[in-house]
């Protein structure tokens, strides 16, 4: 089997640096736009696969071509702010992406020892979409009293079997970063549930403040 | 409370009660198991030995501890028996009216001094009390399920608790080996405030189309580092279960994540309730999942 090629364009901010020089099998080349490079067609290729941060794919590749485009995807590998990224890649499919390019995509990051979920390309993919609101609702619980931080989280380790609790979570991937993802969903969906919470909104009036 | 008490547990011939009354036996207590349903007590029994006899082959348990465990053990349907107790926790139907209806006939039954505790895990433990003449003598303690394996209670006072009786019952649970939380009251206290929103907003995302149930399951999991999806574990609690979770919050909190979402009601009238059904979000063979 010939090996599949990979193009990994990168840009001003130099991500995917982490899909480095994957081995797998298949035929043909895949194109990898990491962060920040501008997305150009490749008609050629089996997947042109474009890395997103929190925003959708059709805003980074929003040119009629990508509509229209059977090869292209987005992914992002997910983590939660500046906390240390997860082996999860979520890959965005668009309305006209082909099985073909879906597999080539899910055999380059199986690869490279990721797990990968196919998704739609809406506002906050799955974890953030799901996650977010939980992050927010323990954060108003806790201003509002419900119980103290410490044992909110120790409720969810214990009680939920989690890792970590949401509070302690949300403050480790930042909570000017969940400002930024909870007021996309938010901007979408106008749900209260994605309403950045209160402490969020002063951690990125602060942000501004130094800027 | 002294060390050993007299404990009371109503209700357990159900599910959660019979685990909160290992946990009462298991820490020395002599504990009654009141039910209105005979056959749920000899069942409770059943599994309460069994249980004891698997901890005992596991280590965690003396032979001895098991005995003492058992010989203070005993079952009744008649409430009259409970007038000893020091403490009665009760975990009947989730029905205000038939909890409120049982503090008021333990007033009659109990001493003055008793502590009376609820597992509730959706109602006010205010609105409880307010069944009792003793509103003061009221506490939450929500155990999790299964309670005998489970540390975490969630322990609430009503508006009206005294807080030596918190205090007493606090202790209580602590001496049980258990991990208590202090929360308030408030509908679903801190984890099913939590998870009922959190298991519905993955029920949307099904149905609008983000991805597939396993895909949602596999990214949560895989993400956050949790044992089970959210989707698995609707699945696992009961997708009519999900509804009756959903509509006592949203009755209570207008909360738009709490409403049970359309997919899920559409599910439960077709008979996908999950596990117990064989199908839910996912399809399940005897004990194993399969597809998906
Ligand atoms: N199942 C759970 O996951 C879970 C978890 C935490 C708390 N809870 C709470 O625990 C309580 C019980 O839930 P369950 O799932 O064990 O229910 P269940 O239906 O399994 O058990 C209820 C038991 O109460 C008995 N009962 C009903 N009315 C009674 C009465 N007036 N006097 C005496 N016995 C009576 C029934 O015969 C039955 O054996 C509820 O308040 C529920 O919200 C349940």
């Amino acid at each position: 089997m010939i090996a599949m090629t990979c193009r990994i364009h990168t840009g001003a901010d130099g991500a995917a640096h982490w899909l480095d020089s994957p081995h797998f099998d298949g035929q043909g080349t895949i194109d990898v736009h990491a962060l920040g490079s501008p997305v150009v067609p490749h008609p050629e290729s089996v997947a042109v696969l474009v890395e997103l941060d929190h925003r959708m794919l059709a805003a980074l590749a929003g040119d009629p071509w990508a509509a229209e485009a059977e090869n292209i995807l987005g992914f992002t590998r997910y983590a939660n702010g500046t906390d240390a990224p997860s082996r999860l890649v979520e890959l965005v499919r668009a309305r006209a992406t082909g099985d073909s390019a879906v597999a080539a995509a899910r055999a380059l990051f199986e690869a490279a020892g990721y797990q990968v979920v196919v998704c739609a390309d809406q506002p906050g993919r799955i974890v953030d979409r799901l996650i977010r609101p939980v992050y927010n609702a323990a954060l108003r619980l806790v201003d509002e009293g419900l119980a103290t931080q410490a044992d909110l989280d120790l409720t969810c380790r214990l009680g939920l079997g989690y890792v970590d609790g949401p509070v302690e979570r949300v403050e480790r991937g930042g909570l000017a970063h969940h400002y930024d993802v909870t007021a996309a969903l938010f901007e979408t969906f106008g749900t209260p549930g994605f309403a950045p919470a209160a402490r969020s909104v002063a951690a990125a009036q602060r942000r501004a403040a130094r800027t | 409370m002294k060390q050993s008490t007299n404990v009371a547990v109503c209700g357990a011939g159900g599910t959660m009660g019979a685990g909160i009354a290992i946990v009462s036996a298991r820490s020395g207590h002599r504990t009654i198991c009141y039910d209105t349903s005979a056959s749920g007590l000899e069942r409770a029994r059943g599994q309460i030995e069994k249980f004891f006899a698997k901890s005992v082959s596991l280590g965690k348990l003396t032979a001895e501890q098991q005995a003492r465990a058992l010989d203070g053990l005993t079952m009744t349907t008649s409430l009259d028996d409970l007038g000893a107790c020091e403490l009665v926790i009760e975990a009947v139907f989730e029905n205000l009216e038939v909890k409120k209806q049982l503090f008021g006939k333990l007033d009659s039954v109990c001493a003055e001094t008793a502590v009376f505790a609820s597992n509730t895990s959706t109602l006010s433990i205010t609105e409880i009390a307010a069944g009792s003449a003793r509103p003061d003598r009221v506490v939450g303690m929500h155990f999790c399920l299964p309670a005998q394996l489970m540390a975490l209670v969630e322990m609430t006072p009503g508006l009206r608790t005294d807080a030596a009786v918190f205090d007493a019952a606090w202790n209580w649970v602590t001496a049980a080996g258990q991990v208590p939380v202090r929360t308030q009251d408030k509908p679903g206290f801190i984890l099913n405030a939590l998870l009922v929103p959190f298991n519905n907003d993955a029920i949307r995302a099904v149905e609008a189309g983000v991805a597939s149930p396993a895909d949602i399951d596999r990214a949560i999991k895989t993400a956050l580092g949790n044992k089970l999806g959210p989707l698995e574990l609707v699945d696992l609690v009961g997708l009519d279960t999900q509804v009756r979770l959903c509509d006592a919050f949203y009755a209570n909190t207008y909360d738009p994540r709490a409403a049970a979402p359309p997919l899920l009601k559409r599910m439960v009238a077709a008979g996908l309730l999950g596990r117990k059904s064989g199908r839910g979000f996912f399809a399940y063979s005897g004990q194993a999942m399969f597809g998906a």
